[in-house]
């Protein structure tokens, strides 16, 4: 077992079944920690084979904004690791339009490409999941 | 039904330990099973022996423990989030065990409901 990766070999009961995984993010990326343990989740998901997506609501939309500085608040700026989800193949990321409404961001605002859904899209698309994991 | 909780946040603090320990009873006298629980964030605070609250109040850690020994619950608690919080083999409780992440993706796989509990 290493720090990042234990417990990742999957027993029998696990090995071939496909769920749909959503992350659900609604708080900001600094303040708190939640965002940035939301994303190790997210990357250790991917060794999974899962369907994996990411919701970012409230906040949370917050967490995909350009430009983030962290250095004056002492703090390691981790919003590259979103451009990097590609690479894990998780691809599916959807923005609620109500919360960028809310904070006056637009799509352009944004690190990385997503999908741009409403509140009640965002909530069928809960619906059709399997697990949903709040942060 | 078969369950999985996640604990998002610390003891005392944050009803989330409390909620997910009544849930997890209410759900094992319905009958259910629940398989696993994980601690994660602040939640890796539900899993320290040094905890010591007052005598007239519930002990937390303790709690958990004694429902795990006579359920067979699976007590895991995130190695990342637990040594960024200096919980570790020399401070952990009986009845937890300190693996990784892989832990809840695994349990969310096997449960038929992962419920998680925090803010």
């Amino acid at each position: 077992m290493t720090e990042a990766t234990g417990g990742i070999e999957m027993d029998e009961d696990s090995a071939g079944t496909i769920k749909k995984f959503m992350f659900v993010n609604r708080k900001a990326p600094y303040g708190t920690i939640y965002a940035l343990e939301s994303l190790e989740v997210v990357l250790i998901s991917a060794a999974f084979d899962q369907d994996v997506s990411l919701a970012f609501l409230d906040d949370g939309v917050y967490q995909l904004k350009k430009g983030q500085a962290t250095k004056a608040i002492d703090v390691k700026n981790f919003s590259p690791t979103y451009r990097a989800l590609e690479g894990y193949d998780i691809e599916k990321l959807y923005v609620e339009k109500e919360s960028m409404d809310e904070r006056g961001l637009t799509e352009d605002d944004l690190i990385v490409d997503v999908q741009i859904m409403s509140r009640a899209e965002m909530a069928d698309m809960m619906d059709e999941q399997d697990v949903v994991l709040s942060f | 039904m078969k369950f999985g909780l996640m604990i998002n946040e610390g003891p005392y603090n944050h009803q989330a330990s409390d909620s997910a320990y009544l849930f997890a009873k209410a759900a094992i006298e319905k009958g259910h099973k629940v398989d696993r629980v994980f601690f994660y964030h602040d939640g890796v605070y539900n899993a320290t022996k040094l905890t010591q609250p007052p005598q007239d109040d519930r002990h937390i850690v303790n709690r958990w423990k004694n429902l795990a020994d006579e359920h067979g619950i699976d007590l895991v608690v995130c190695v990342a989030a637990a040594l960024r919080r200096g919980i570790v083999d020399e401070n952990l409780s009986p009845g937890f065990r300190i693996s990784g992440l892989g832990q809840l993706v695994e349990s969310g796989i096997q449960s038929d409901r992962l419920v998680v509990f925090g803010d």
